[in-house]
């Protein structure tokens, strides 16, 4: 494969409600930012790539609002509907075919601005499931009761996720929630979808992300540390989770398995130094440390105690407090992309892993990882 | 030049239609999915990736591509991605379709557009893309800005002569259509007066002056070099694509004259070595929502003069026949399914130079343009031709 380089990333702050900000002003806000971190103006970026969705934004072809916060006027923008960690795909593709020199990702979300719990219901098929009031939280419920009572996964384990990914948070100064919690708070929170209460799932944040994509030939012109990729795989489960085994995440273990061969990872825990993944539930980390092959399937329990996960563990997950402290819906992919560049340039400050040479992310679309994006990134 | 050459081998469309009572979504959506397997003969397994899109507010589904990718396009455990950009949706499709082989991340993909409009609201849906604030009072729904150009354009070009020309426009493309199969206003009788005393919609647009409102999908499955010869000795070959995009409210610029598609349209021409449209090219399949925006978008795709449309069909240039033919299959003015309106035109442009095109075939049709309009006023091109080098 040819290679493609991120050579500058931006954020915004995350939080509960940018009242004072339009999605153009926020994705204005990131990329002027990145402008002005790599020394560019507009006239460099050869092609613009956005993610975000139409019931996210509440309007039809959302990426009409953000054309002049993007900088894409008189230029070729295009927009994927759904997790930017597929948006990040696309704007490397056009790297990587030779057209574009450089290439602008750019991800925003407010979940302010709609109910989260509609837009996430009307996911699902409107004559069988909709009136069941299925959403993000009660599908996380069945999933999470499936899986730990197959497995025998204690609810202090899940709880574990939430303590260390808001610990984590503390040290991320674009984090939305900084404010540490202990296991017993997660576990002495209101029931929410039996076995998950309040405090295993996310907040619901907003905020704007971008970054710069390049080529070999590019790269050094704008940074000494580019960031380049060096795996990629993705795989998509099946639609109505009768379908689907809800124990185990079978479309992430093959698209893990596709970006591992890709990147010549024969061994994720040695060879991967850090990782961000997209935990929209606490037991969802764990699955996720199974579907990666971290562990065994069924351990990601024991995994979770065995501390590895940890700052201080053999592969940190999450340094940024994931998704569990930041969940900016359709940016939540770029930002784990963002996070993880920063970690490989050395410019994670406060939560920086020490030496981390490879690193790992995980994006995912729609309900319980249907769709499914492993990407991995490696240092010069 | 891209690191591959990058192929059409396969085509699938349904029959369009206002209402598809008899099949539901993804029945629908699999009728263009089989045909464009059958067309290459291949099958699900064969292909790498699904890029498939429609307009999420129109038929309200939410994440709709984890739904039809999945249970009608049979894409279980492989890799499913959307883009969605409005009327641009079929193009920006095609043109992610493009990147995904040209980048030489897959071999083969399939590229799915569809919509099913009857199941929804298109203009309900497409109120809310513009701005709560300032746009959705004066500009809502599609039909109230292109009346507002069309009305721009008669004022400046001569009203009397710009209805008939856009008139003649309807008059060309229905009866275009009569030779396409999949159409939907198949009107082989159309006239003039037929036209211009249709119900007045939005002054200039008479009812006839519009597009439809139809059901439908388009499947198409691209290759790269090594497996398109594998494949067929007949693809359409990309010469290149071209996108423009512009400012975030449409009434920031003059906006009767597409200023997008003359930049698109320029880089393109630059790309692929085209000096004179109207020469250089057999066919084109353009995205005209009304008849006035085929007057000013082949205007702005350099086709003539500004102003000057109304003469070139006059002199039958753009009829079937004619140098230059435009939108032999009776383009966007006779079948409108949303999300596949764009790839249909790239798709159309692909039949034509796979010499397909049956009755609405261009003779010897070697360099094709397809065009995708939408969003707030963008254009994206695509040029395909019989093979995958520029012609200068």
């Amino acid at each position: 494969m040819d290679k493609v380089a991120i050579v500058g990333v931006a954020q915004t702050k995350y939080e509960a409600e940018k009242i004072d900000q339009t999605y153009m002003e926020l994705t204005f806000e990131v990329v002027k930012k990145l402008h002005n971190q790599l020394g560019i103006t507009n006239d460099d970026v050869g092609s613009v790539i956005t993610g975000s969705n139409d019931f996210n934004d509440g309007r039809t072809i959302a990426n009409m609002a953000v054309q002049d916060g993007v900088g894409s006027v008189r230029k070729s923008e295009s927009r994927v509907s759904g997790d930017s960690a597929f948006a990040y795909v696309y704007a490397a593709m056009r790297v990587l075919s030779g057209e574009y020199d450089t290439v602008l990702v750019v991800s925003h979300s407010k979940c302010s601005d709609g109910d989260q719990f509609l837009i996430n219901n009307s996911i699902f098929d409107p004559f069988y499931q909709r009136h069941l009031g299925l959403d993000q939280i009660s599908a996380a419920g069945l999933m999470a009761n499936m899986y730990m009572s197959k497995y025998g996964i204690t609810e202090e384990q899940a709880a574990k996720v939430v303590a260390k990914n808001r610990k984590n948070a503390l040290m991320n100064p674009f984090a939305h929630l900084q404010k540490e919690i202990s296991v017993d708070d997660v576990l002495k929170s209101p029931m929410l979808a039996y076995p998950l209460k309040e405090l295993d799932f996310p907040p619901f944040s907003d905020g704007a992300v971008a970054m710069l994509l390049t080529n070999e030939k590019n790269a050094k012109k704008f940074t000494d540390n580019p960031v380049w990729l060096k795996g990629y795989g993705s795989c998509t489960d099946a639609y109505y989770f009768g379908h689907r085994t809800m124990t185990d995440l079978i479309a992430l273990e093959l698209a893990s398995k596709e970006a591992y061969k890709m990147a010549g990872i024969t061994d994720p825990i040695k060879q991967l130094d850090v990782c961000e993944i997209s935990e929209n539930f606490s037991t969802h980390e764990l699955m996720i440390y199974e579907g990666l092959g971290f562990c065994g399937k069924g351990e990601g329990g024991k995994f979770m105690d065995s501390g590895e996960t940890q700052m201080s563990g053999n592969i940190p997950v999450n340094p940024s407090g994931g998704i569990l402290s930041t969940n900016v819906a359709m940016a939540n992919g770029l930002i784990r992309i963002a996070e993880i560049a920063l970690q490989l340039m050395g410019k994670a400050e406060k939560r920086q892993v020490a030496d981390a040479k490879t690193g790992l992310v995980y994006g995912m679309n729609g309900i319980c990882s249907q769709g499914n994006c492993v990407l991995i990134f490696g240092g010069d | 030049m891209p690191k591959h050459d990058v192929a059409v081998v396969g085509i699938g469309q349904t029959k369009f239609r206002s209402k598809r009572r008899d099949v539901n979504i993804p029945e629908m959506i699999y009728e263009a999915v089989r045909m464009a397997l059958d067309d290459a003969n291949l099958e699900i397994k064969d292909i790498d990736a699904l890029l498939i899109g429609n307009m999420d507010h129109f038929e309200g589904i939410n994440f709709s591509e984890l739904w039809t990718g999945i249970d009608a396009c049979g894409f279980y455990l492989k890799p499913i991605v959307k883009i969605a950009t409005g009327g641009t949706t079929g193009s920006s499709l095609g043109i992610c379709g493009y990147y995904n082989i040209a980048s030489g991340i897959y071999d083969k993909v399939l590229v799915v557009g569809w919509e099913k409009l009857n199941e929804g609201g298109a203009t309900t849906g497409i109120i809310t893309a513009f701005d709560p604030v300032w746009e959705r009072p004066s500009l809502a729904g599609a039909l109230g800005p292109l009346a507002l150009m069309a009305n721009i354009y008669a004022s400046k070009y001569g009203v009397e002569r710009s209805m008939k020309a856009a008139a003649d426009v309807v008059v060309k493309n229905r009866s275009n259509a009569a030779n396409n199969e999949f159409a939907h206003l198949q009107m082989p009788n159309i006239t003039t007066d037929f036209v211009m005393s249709s119900q007045m919609i939005s002054y200039p647009l008479r009812l006839h002056d519009c597009c439809p409102q139809s059901e439908g999908a388009c499947a198409m499955i691209y290759a790269n070099e090594n497996e398109a010869k594998k494949i067929t000795d007949n693809p359409a070959w990309f010469k290149g694509v071209s996108t423009a995009h512009y400012y975030t409210f449409g009434c920031d610029d003059i906006m009767y004259n597409l200023p997008t598609a003359t930049i698109a349209s320029k880089h393109i021409y630059k790309k692929v070595g085209i000096k004179d449209p109207v020469k250089d090219l057999d066919v084109a399949e353009i995205y005209e929502p009304t008849s006035w925006s085929e007057l000013a978008w082949c205007e702005a795709l350099g086709f003539c003069d500004f102003g000057q449309y109304a003469k070139l069909l006059d002199d039958g240039v753009t009829q079937m026949g004619g140098e230059l033919p435009v939108n032999p299959s009776g383009g966007v003015l006779s079948t409108n399914p949303i999300g596949a309106t764009a790839l249909v035109r790239f798709a159309e442009a692909a039949i034509q130079i796979m010499g397909r095109g049956g009755k609405r075939q261009v003779p010897d049709a070697e360099v094709a343009m397809g065009m995708g309009f939408g969003g707030s006023l963008w254009t994206e091109l695509c040029i395909l031709g019989k093979d995958p080098k520029p012609l200068r």
